[in-house]
């Protein structure tokens, strides 16, 4: 009787792709109940609706490739795009900005590309893009304000589906203002840092809960690191090239964002450890990550300081993701036995 | 002896499930003798053996059934008395499952040894150290050793290091493949011998130290090992070094990096850096094989998986069958049946359990589905990185993996694919559970065939253009003789002219230069060649267009039919052209045709033409053309029309001594005899000069003495040119 024959090796190890991306989206767990303290229900209920959209659209696109649906679902990536593009958007968006937003970048962004693995960009990120670009009205005016700027509650549920899925502008006016970053960024020219960290906004040091969501993520990051899922690489080299610039260029908080200001305000944490890490479309060499991650800071404080946009860790993200394979191709390590590392894709003797 | 070795990390490496102790539980058993003994003659790298007994002989427990064939060979021994069955091709472990020349061996159940003594014995010497490393070397060949841990190179060859020094000798007893214990076992039960083979090593060797490398999941086998060291009771230099448990620590490669911090360089051998590096088992192998005379005809085998309820080691003798060995450890068929030879990471499964044990075969792994569940289907690659991490050679097996994909073998290339050892380790690890080694495989094999199909070409390339080259060079040369030929003929009818007492001549001029019939020759020859240069163009353009390929054989054909051409219409315009020479010549010595003048023309272009077809003789055996015989045949005939031509110019000579003088310009009748002598030394220097133009052809070494005998008649020659000169004067 012939034996079943299998290449080597013959066994596996514990991996899977399906665990490591519910590792991911548990992850992000504590920053989403940070900020859901802080700002109201508005973003879990974006998580529940970007996630719901992310898995649909997925099934639909696969089902039309005629690919087995249920088998490539549970590899829980849609999942994962679906709950990071819901923490990125603003709390009091309507409904249909996350809808948009989710279905353009598992569509369009993912499985047009071929599906997981194959999509050259961050596919969270490219439906915050487009969703920024397009409606940037709906984008720049519905971040929900903290209790602690505000010093009232923040939006109850009621509000925040009658904000979301009705539009009610009043709920809009009462709940939601400008970001610590914008509001640094456009009132540093009129006054004085010291003066400027009286206001409401920020509340001394603090930022009206910022600080805390960014440290719920960096703990989520932590996390990660410590599963092996991610490695180091990238977070420490972007968050020190983003140290490193607004030490340089905005050591005077008279004139430019001080650093611990770009540290935990804005998406930071979240871009750093669990968008920028997003392996598809990130570097993979070792060196190269390093690279990649620390041009996403440089992009980040450039764009933060100079740009229009008060924060932008999507157009960085996706700037780095072109650089992503020809970072790779000079970046090889150098092989066992080889005096020295192999550079560019240069195949002539 | 013990000091303190500073370790060094490998990067990458996982951490599998060991799956060891199932096996360790009992000690080595000696496997029951089967029916018959199957023995492949490849059980080690290099070429085959070849059997040196018959079908039907009797063969006795140590006798050599199968010689080595080449440097890179090992023999094979008997295993056990027997009567040879049958040599035949049978299946072999392979994980093709292709079949290969084997020797069938039926044991007569006594188990008789043919007589076998030590290495000490065999040389008469009291003191095993007095022994010569190519002794032990010679001793090892014969005895077959190869490689066990897996790879099966021969042990002789390995340690024939040439050039290099080897300052250490490592002992390979990591053993880092999770369920393998045999090596294990070996250094709890034999750790003498394994320290013993050591000591054999270091002599052979001549390296400062001996490092045994052992993970530190084998805390008895080490202790045995430091017991036998102790137990030396004399100055060594061999310490067992306890390594992190990793896999792959077990790799060649990796160990030494361990070890020593050192890495063996891309395409090299441990050699180059000064390390010989040998399994324990080897080392235990050689022990025996240098003090008693044992030769390599069994192992310790692992056999072990749920599968099989009797787990342990066996010792087994090579040949046996994979399920008798199984069927004495109490093997239960599963659903999936699957059996392993060697370990789950770098193992490869059988097609069926009708296979031999071979020298290589450290480990049967018969696992049952839920203990090593069958691949599942893949998912996409995420590119985590993970398989990076892992990878001990440092390479990127994610990128190895869409180039293989891709078949893009070039930038696989470009990425050290070939320095990949396929430990598995990237598979392992990979979350979508992507089978990268086999894809690595396909690569590998794919250029490895690209590769021998573009030297083939390259050779095939290389051929033509010299068969061009050389046509092209024989034509330029024909031509720059006949021009040659044409200057002088001109010369001569010249100087005929200017004498006066010269025959008129005048009609030979235009006969010679052209005729209708040669010109016609002439034009056909410059089409043919024009026609011959087109083709090679088009070939040219076909090579490089891989779209034309399949024209090329065509071209080839066109253009060797168009070379046939023109050679045949050199060879007609030659004719021609001989006979537009032939008749003005005929006219021109109408009145002596045998003068000594026509004589010795005739004489010296046979002369030539000699010299020419030694040379072609010459260029031919150069380039090893098959025309050597035939041009060899022609030389030989030439040589005799030489001959006749100069005995009958010198007959001329001598019969008409006045004239010849006459014509020769030195009208000094007293001068005769001299000149004579000057025509006879002549003819030796050219004799010489043959002989020795023939020894240079054929490579003989006589080319010397030759050489001498032609300077000094060419002496002679000129001492009788100078009489002749001086007489001539006064």
């Amino acid at each position: 009787m012939a034996l079943l024959t299998l290449s080597s090796p013959h066994a596996h190890g514990p991996n899977a792709t399906s665990r490591i991306m519910l590792t991911v989206a548990l992850a992000t767990l504590p920053g989403l109940a940070v900020m859901t303290w802080f700002f109201g229900p508005g973003t879990l209920i974006n998580v529940i609706l970007a996630g719901l959209t992310a898995v649909v659209c997925e099934a639909l696109v696969l089902k039309a490739r005629k690919y087995p649906v249920g088998f490539f679902l549970k590899d829980n990536t849609a999942l994962v795009t679906g709950v990071l593009l819901g923490l990125a958007l603003p709390p009091l968006a309507p409904w249909w900005i996350t809808v948009i937003a989710t279905a353009f970048a598992i569509i369009f962004a993912k499985q047009i590309y071929g599906g997981m693995g194959n999509n050259p960009f961050n596919p969270a990120m490219i439906g915050y893009a487009l969703v920024l670009v397009s409606f940037p009205v709906q984008m720049t005016t519905n971040w929900a304000v903290s209790f602690q700027m505000s010093g009232s509650e923040v939006a109850g549920l009621t509000d925040t589906l009658r904000a979301i899925f009705a539009g009610s502008a009043d709920v809009a006016d009462v709940y939601t203002g400008a970001t610590p970053l914008d509001d640094y960024k456009h009132l540093i020219s009129k006054e004085t840092s010291d003066e400027l960290l009286t206001r409401a906004t920020f509340n001394g040091w603090l930022n009206g809960g910022w600080e805390w969501m960014n440290l719920a993520f960096l703990a989520g990051g932590v996390f990660l690191m410590l599963k092996r899922i991610i490695t180091w690489h990238i977070p420490v080299s972007m968050l020190a090239a983003l140290t490193l610039c607004s030490l340089v260029f905005g050591w005077d908080h008279d004139l430019y964002t001080p650093t611990w200001l770009h540290l935990f305000s804005g998406a930071t944490m979240l871009g750093a450890f669990f968008i920028a890490t997003d392996p598809v479309s990130a570097s993979t060499t070792p060196k190269g990550k390093l690279i990649y991650g620390a041009g996403i800071g440089i992009l980040l404080f450039v764009i933060r300081t100079w740009g229009a946009y008060p924060d932008a860790v999507a157009f960085a993200v996706l700037l780095m993701n072109f650089a992503a394979p020809f970072i790779d191709a000079y970046t090889q390590p150098r092989t066992y036995g080889h005096s020295k590392a192999r550079r560019g894709l240069k195949t002539g003797k | 002896m013990t000091h303190l070795i500073q370790l060094h990390e490998f990067d990458g490496g996982i951490h599998p499930p060991e799956n060891k102790h199932q096996s360790t539980g009992r000690a080595i058993r000696t496997a029951p003798l089967p029916d018959e003994l199957v023995l492949p003659l490849h059980q080690h790298i290099g070429a085959p053996s070849r059997p040196v007994v018959s079908a039907g002989d009797s063969v006795l427990k140590g006798q050599v059934i199968a010689e080595p064939h080449g440097f890179v060979s090992a023999p094979l021994h008997a295993p056990t008395s027997g009567v040879v069955a049958a040599i035949e091709d049978r299946q072999v472990p392979h994980a093709s499952g292709m079949s290969e020349l084997c020797i069938v061996i039926t044991p007569d159940g006594k188990d008789e040894w043919q007589p076998h003594q030590s290495l000490c014995a065999e040389l008469g010497v009291d003191d095993c150290d007095d022994i010569s490393a190519a002794d032990l070397v010679r001793r090892i060949r014969e005895c077959g050793i190869a490689g066990m841990g897996g790879a099966g190179f021969p042990t002789s060859v390995k340690l024939s290091v040439g050039d290099n020094r080897i300052d250490t000798l490592i002992l390979n007893g990591a053993e880092c493949e999770p369920y393998i214990t045999a090596d294990d076992m070996l250094m709890r039960e034999r750790a003498r011998d394994i320290v013993r083979g050591a000591q054999i090593l270091l002599q052979i060797t001549a390296a400062e130290r001996c490092l045994i490398g052992v993970e530190d999941n084998k805390p008895e086998a080490i202790a045995a090992l430091e017991d036998a060291l102790l137990a030396l009771h004399e100055e060594h230099h061999i310490d067992v070094v306890t390594i992190p448990t990793k896999y792959p620590s077990g790799g060649e490669k990796q160990l030494i990096q361990i070890l020593t911090g050192r890495e063996v360089p891309s395409g090299g051998i441990p050699a180059h850096i000064g390390i010989v590096c040998q399994n324990v088992g080897t080392a235990a192998a050689i022990a025996d094989a240098v003090d008693i005379g044992r030769p390599l005809i069994s192992r310790i085998t692992t056999v072990t998986g749920d599968a099989v309820s009797d787990k342990g080691n066996w010792d087994v003798l090579l040949g046996t069958p994979v399920s008798h060995l199984l069927a004495v450890s109490g093997y239960q068929p599963q659903k999936r049946e699957r059996v392993i030879m060697g370990g789950p990471m770098m193992g490869f499964a059988l097609p069926t359990t009708a296979l031999p044990v071979v020298k290589t075969t450290n480990c049967l792994l018969a696992p049952t589905e839920k203990e090593l569940p069958t691949n599942k289907p893949s998912m996409a690659c995420i590119r985590c990185g993970l398989c990076a991490q892992a990878c001990p050679a440092e390479l990127l097996p994610q990128q190895l993996y869409w180039f293989s994909k891709a078949e893009e073998f070039d930038k696989a290339e470009q990425h050290n694919i070939f320095d990949c050892i396929e430990c598995g380790a990237c598979s392992y690890v990979c979350p979508s559970e992507i089978p990268l080694v086999q894809y690595y495989r396909f690569a590998k094999g794919a250029i490895r065939e690209e590769q021998a199909a573009q030297e083939k070409a390259e050779q095939a390339r290389e051929r033509f253009e010299a068969r061009i080259a050389r046509q092209e060079r024989e034509q330029a040369e024909k031509e720059a003789k006949r021009k040659a030929r044409a200057a002088a003929a001109e010369a001569a009818q010249k100087a005929k002219k200017a004498a006066p007492a010269a025959a008129t001549d005048a009609p030979a001029k235009t006969a010679a230069t052209s005729s209708p019939e040669l010109e016609k020759l002439q034009k056909q020859l410059d089409g043919a060649q024009a026609a011959l240069t087109k083709t090679k163009e088009k070939l040219e353009a076909a090579k490089a267009d891989p779209a034309m390929a399949e024209k090329v054989p065509v071209f080839e054909a066109a253009l060797t039919k168009t070379q046939d051409k023109i050679k045949t219409l050199a060879k007609d315009i030659a004719a021609a052209k001989k006979a537009a020479k032939a008749a003005p010549a005929a006219a021109d010595d109408k009145g002596d045709p045998n003068s000594p003048e026509r004589l010795k023309k005739k004489w010296e272009m046979a002369q030539g033409r000699l010299d020419t077809a030694i040379k072609r003789l010459e260029q031919a055996e150069a380039e090893g053309s098959d025309k050597v015989e035939a041009l060899r045949d022609g030389l030989e005939k030439q040589k005799v029309r030489v001959e006749e031509a100069r005995q009958a110019w010198e007959a001329a000579t001598i019969g008409q001594p006045a004239a010849n003088a006459a014509a020769q310009g030195t009208p000094e009748p007293a001068n005769d005899d001299l000149k004579r002598k000057i025509l006879a030394q002549k003819d030796r220097v050219d004799k010489a000069r043959e002989r020795l133009s023939m020894a240079q052809a054929e490579g003989l070494d006589t080319v010397e003495a030759l050489t001498t005998a032609l300077s000094k008649q060419q002496d002679k020659l000129k001492q009788l040119e100078q009489q002749a000169d001086a007489a001539g004067e006064v």
